[in-house]
């Protein structure tokens, strides 16, 4: 019966995890003081867990917090772990699992954008087609000169992707991401 | 040794003097151990702590113990706290001094030791140029402590330091760093006394239990027909009054009892529902009733892999209760049923009181007859060995000592191996804080210097280490600080000139092939300990060892005593790796084929 619950990493680790893994997204608030993120991807790496985005900055000045959003993957019984493990460390506040709590509000995921820049380097008919696919994706220009552009663009993960997988045929050069940031609807924290 | 209780009144007084005052960094340091009521400190001097040690110079108020590598100091200051309940403080300078204390802060912090090691560091203005004795000690010691700080600003470290405290000893116990810049040492800035309002709102452990769940607890407890205790370090951790309320609630529901290794003696070894350790080198009835339980009470135990065994075949039947106070520490390993958050004396005193209260009882019959099961179990003496009137068993040998100081006031140390574990499984305990051991780091050398902080802590008692000649090399210089301190330490090696354990597992894994386990040459373990100006004593033959004991507990030094034990007996019972707990080698079915066949080719990857 303890089967599922296998962590890998065990020194008596023998079956396979047969739990399915999740993507979650973690919100996990902290005090704004030195070391504080390196004591959070220090536990990531120091214990095996996935990390796919990772976003932080300084939430409240006054209150010295800052807000780190993590996207990670692993068995539900995993990502408690993650979630425990966290909360052990003594500048962390609180974790907050956005995808459980979207769940229990009835939504697929919470809400999630990230933002990129591309630089593009068009001629003649490619710089008129990113253009066009810009404007498309409500990405904004930024700074253009006559070879280049840099383009601004906000969204869901999966529409920055698709928007970066179209620019590259089109002389996509340069991309910064931002990673994820998250929320869940209503009004309760 | 100069080991005075300070009164308190006088204490106080200080302390309402220091407060508000300017004064250096250095003079901050001394100022909050006084007012943390810290007596006892163990360090080892250097260039980036020198303000400190000058100001340890001018006060008598907190005794400084020089040890002879900084890893002494740890293991030393891990001992003096588990032997105490107190945090045990450690002093280091930077670089080496840090990096030498990695291996302690470790160890306190999977055995859950509260610890406060003071590190020096350079000062602020070189941090980061490579400078002389320079490590970036937050980032090395950041894994392997519950907390640590940098201090930059003077103003800053009466806070941390009794931050420090608090956070070493709250909750899970653990080591805490604390690395100050020597010209924060220098500098001048304004004292703060602790707090008795806690600022902080990001720590805050949960202590005490949630009553429905306990009372859940309670009642899967009382429909038990096998129900098993399994316990920890943690009982422990929590305090004499934990072991006390312990044994309570066995009188009270009459159930089997077993113990982790880091829980020894908070169940008395003579008392009657007493099942021995469990896990890899447990007894057969402890690891059988485990795996046969309907209904297990986990009450400060991890599930860690020495106790569990192979996961999906461990206590398959059972319902499992699981308290603790670390939240991470639950459905970690093994998926628990009822959870109970919280400090294990204070989840300990609701349940004894639920269950007084409580008509439903356990079935008589089903109690009787796990009973009798488990008096069967018992009777299969899994602890057996071939008697030798030529040469010491070594688990004679601990049963010797035990028997010939057990009317003392006596605290046991080891290091880390097969003496260990025969420690473990002979010595019986009977009070809790009277067993210091490396178990989850699993420290070779651990021993020694842990015996040097006990015996510091208790100048009165018997303090013996239990060790192993290749262990107890590994920190034999802390001989030399039981000397200078008069500390009467004894250390009791089975020497069997092999790594046992490392051997055993040669021979159990690798075809006998015994690769780099003998040592070859050992040094004469009487002329060393007389070098060091301690007593060393041999005994070489079962007759002689009651005699040699009995001369090592009257000698009021520090004594090296090198029992020369059957070099090639093996520690049994054992459950090979990857195996569950009802498929046990037992000693006597231990033959050289059993044990060669014994683990799987998937159990061989395994530790």
């Amino acid at each position: 019966m303890n089967a599922q619950q296998q962590p890998t990493g065990s020194a008596y680790f023998i079956q396979k995890e047969t739990e399915a893994v999740e993507t979650h997204t973690l919100s996990v608030l902290v005090d704004n003081e030195p070391g504080v993120l390196a004591r959070v991807i220090g536990l990531f790496s120091g214990r095996g867990y996935n990390i796919e985005s990772l976003t932080v900055s300084e939430t409240e000045h006054e209150a010295h917090l800052s807000r780190i959003t993590i996207v990670t993957r692993g068995t539900p019984h995993v990502l408690e772990q993650i979630k425990s493990q966290l909360e052990r460390i003594v500048p962390v506040h609180g974790v907050r699992d956005l995808t459980v709590r979207a769940r229990e509000l009835g939504h697929d995921k919470p809400l999630e954008r990230e933002l990129a820049l591309l630089k593009v380097r068009g001629r003649e008919q490619d710089r008129m087609e990113a253009l066009r696919l810009a404007d498309a994706f409500r990405a904004r220009v930024i700074d253009a000169n006559i070879e280049h552009f840099i383009f601004e663009i906000t969204g869901r993960v999966s529409k920055i992707e698709q928007f970066i997988a179209i620019m590259r045929p089109l002389g996509l050069m340069e991309v910064c991401r931002t990673g994820i940031a998250a929320m869940n609807r209503g009004l309760d924290d | 040794m100069n080991v005075t209780t300070k009164d308190a009144p006088a204490q106080a007084t200080r302390r309402q003097d220091a407060a508000g005052q300017e004064m250096t960094g250095a003079e901050i340091v001394l100022q909050a151990l006084r007012d943390n009521g810290v007596e006892h400190i163990f360090g080892y001097p250097g260039g980036a702590v020198l303000p400190i040690y000058d100001e340890i110079f001018q006060q008598d108020d907190v005794q400084h113990i020089l040890v002879r590598h900084e890893q002494g100091a740890g293991h030393a200051a891990e001992g003096y706290a588990r032997s105490t309940g107190k945090v045990g403080v450690m002093l280091v300078t930077s670089g080496p001094g840090a990096t030498n204390a990695v291996t302690p802060l470790q160890d306190a912090l999977m055995d859950s030791i509260p610890l406060v090691c003071i590190t020096g560091q350079v000062p602020t203005t070189l941090i980061g140029s490579d400078a002389f004795q320079e490590c970036d000690t937050v980032g090395i010691t950041r894994p392997c402590t519950k907390h640590n700080w940098l201090v930059k600003d003077v103003n800053e470290l009466a806070k941390v330091l009794h931050e420090a405290f608090r956070i070493a000893k709250t909750g899970r116990p653990g080591p805490v760093v604390v690395d100050i810049p020597k010209d924060v040492q220098f500098a001048k800035g304004t004292y703060h006394a602790p707090s008795p309002v806690i600022e902080q709102k990001s720590y805050k452990p949960r202590i005490q239990g949630d009553l429905n769940q306990i009372k859940a607890a309670i009642e899967l407890m009382a429909s038990a027909k096998k129900p098993m205790l399994y316990t920890g370090g943690g009982v422990v951790n929590s305090g004499p009054e934990a072991s006390h309320l312990l044994r309570e609630l066995v009188k009270l529901t009459n159930f089997p009892i077993t113990s982790t290794l880091m829980g020894l003696g908070s169940y008395p070894a003579s008392g009657e529902n007493w099942m021995g350790m469990l896990g890899m080198h447990g007894t057969y009835e402890a690891n059988m009733a485990m795996h046969d339980c309907d209904v297990m009470v986990c009450v400060g135990a991890r599930f860690d892999d020495r106790i569990t065994g192979r996961l999906d075949a461990f206590a398959p039947n059972s319902k499992k209760i699981h308290i603790d106070i670390d939240p991470s520490s639950i459905n970690k390993n093994v998926h628990v049923d009822i959870p109970i958050l919280g400090d294990v004396g204070l989840v300990l005193e609701d349940m004894v009181r639920l269950w007084r209260a409580s008509s439903k009882k356990n079935d008589p019959e089903a109690m009787k007859s796990w009973w009798t099961q488990i008096t069967k179990w018992r009777a299969r003496n899994s602890l057996a060995y071939k008697p030798n009137s030529d040469v010491i068993m070594p688990q004679y040998a601990v049963q010797r000592l035990y028997e010939l100081t057990k009317s003392h006031d006596t605290y046991i140390t080891t290091e880390v191996g097969q003496h260990q574990m025969w420690a473990a499984q002979f010595y019986g305990f009977e009070k809790p804080n009277r067993w210091m051991t490396s178990g989850g780091l699993g420290t070779m050398g651990y021993g020694l210097p842990a015996a040097l902080g006990v015996q510091i802590a208790h100048p009165d008692a018997l303090v013996i280490d239990i060790a192993g000649d290749a262990s107890v090399l590994m920190t034999m210089q802390e001989m030399s600080c039981a000397v200078q301190y008069n500390a009467p330490i004894k250390i009791f090696i089975l020497n069997n000139q092999y790594m046992g354990m490392v051997r055993q597992w040669q021979q159990l894994l690798h075809g006998n092939r015994l690769s780099n386990s003998y040592t070859e040459a050992l040094p004469d373990f009487v002329k060393l300990a007389e070098a060091y100006g301690g007593v060393g004593i041999r005994a070489e033959k079962p007759a002689e060892l009651d005699d040699k004991i009995q001369e090592m507990i009257d000698v009021k030094r520090p004594v090296i005593f090198d029992c020369r034990v059957a070099n090639l007996a093996n520690c049994f019972p054992m459950i090979p790796s990857g195996k569950p707990h009802n498929e046990m080698l037992l000693p006597d079915e231990a033959t050289d084929e059993a044990v060669a066949n014994a683990i799987s080719a998937e159990g061989r990857s395994l530790v």
